[in-house]
């Protein structure tokens, strides 16, 4: 598990949305599979909206990317589910079944809504936010924090390793990412 | 009103080399008509079948995907006809088996009867939508339903059968999951 305190504590900190995608692509994603979370609405889903690169799947709830990017990866095609923190909680018994128990290559991109960027997720002012990583390493989910641009270096290689070892993950963002 | 086992045989005369998602009833009696490589059954959640059936879709736009979904199952995933109408994938055939009842969970009823998902699925946007409710039809029906250019829905109304043998760990059986990949990248 990767949520290190060194993302943290920069007034500064910056996150860019198109060093994210820059990320995914480099990783290759070719579906996202989205519902919109006001975190990422702006800085990702919409850039990636407008991007002819990707395949934006629009669903109506999060359990459903779940299924779509399982059936996806049976011919071998990756997948980024982009929701916010609320969205996997809904989720979790498809992540459960299917991530965890089939052991499926499940991707997931968590916007943390009502989060401090000052502070760790376990230290969120949001209880929503504060559950999401215990929930995530007892499940044995790895995840990373995503909260300034520094922390883009780690989502290729999350990626990568989570379709090599048939594995999910889930990047946290933890603050909105601007869209340039 | 139909049998939900002469329906699928009647089915596995037309499946050919489609990928075949079901689960619980559907999936338990499927693999008894029909057992092969390219049958999906590792739902992992209840609900999930139409939205794994998208997915192998879009995956593979070269190959047909037919879902066998319950009813039950379909009403926990309801969104799921929005978003595959939505994403159009026109190799998906999903075919819901309406029996008003959770057979896999002690034959309780669903919420309510006689729900019209043909009418829901047509609404949200699939480009055909059919109800089956006599075995006649369904059989002179079957190969333009599944050959015609998707999104296509229909409802098979069948009769509630007597409680099934659920034989969850071969139906989830890893090996099955690896055969499957095996043959749908074939």
């Amino acid at each position: 598990m990767d949520a290190r305190i060194e993302s943290v504590g920069t007034s500064s900190a910056e996150l860019h949305g198109a060093s994210i995608i820059a990320a995914l692509k480099a990783s290759g994603i070719e579906y996202v599979l989205a519902v919109p979370d006001i975190v990422t609405s702006s800085g990702l889903l919409a850039p990636i909206a407008r991007d002819n690169e990707f395949k934006l799947i629009r669903v109506c709830k999060e359990d459903e990317c779940i299924g779509i990017a399982s059936g996806l990866s049976y011919a071998d095609k990756r997948a980024l589910i982009l929701i916010q923190y609320t969205g996997l909680l809904d989720s979790l018994n498809a992540v459960r079944g299917i991530a965890v128990e089939y052991k499926q290559p499940i991707c997931m991109m968590v916007g943390l809504l009502g989060h401090d960027p000052e502070k760790t997720p376990r230290a969120s002012p949001r209880y929503g936010v504060r559950i999401i990583e215990p929930i995530l390493d007892d499940m044995g989910i790895a995840h990373h924090l995503v909260s300034v641009d520094a922390d883009v270096a780690k989502i290729a290689p999350a990626i990568e390793r989570a379709y090599r070892y048939s594995e999910p993950v889930a990047l946290l963002i933890g603050r909105r990412p601007q869209a340039s | 009103m139909m049998k939900r086992a002469a329906c699928f045989e009647i089915l596995a005369r037309h499946i050919g080399d489609a990928a075949l998602v079901a689960t619980y009833s559907s999936a338990v009696d499927w693999v008894d008509i029909a057992p092969r490589a390219l049958n999906y059954l590792s739902i992992g959640a209840m609900g999930l079948d139409s939205s794994h059936g998208l997915g192998l879709a879009l995956g593979r736009p070269d190959q047909r995907v037919v879902v066998l979904q319950g009813d039950g199952s379909l009403l926990m995933n309801l969104g799921s006809l929005v978003t595959i109408a939505a994403a159009a994938p026109k190799n998906l055939v999903h075919l819901v088996a309406q029996n008003d009842t959770y057979e896999a969970n002690g034959s309780q009823p669903i919420p309510h009867p006689n729900i019209d998902f043909a009418g829901i699925a047509r609404s949200s946007g699939y480009a055909a939508s059919y109800d089956f409710s006599d075995l006649r039809i369904f059989e002179q029906q079957v190969a333009h339903v599944l050959e015609q250019q998707g999104p296509v829905f229909a409802t098979l109304h069948v009769e509630p059968t007597k409680p099934l043998k659920y034989d969850y760990p071969s139906l989830y059986d890893p090996q099955k999951r690896a055969t499957f990949k095996a043959a749908w990248n074939s």
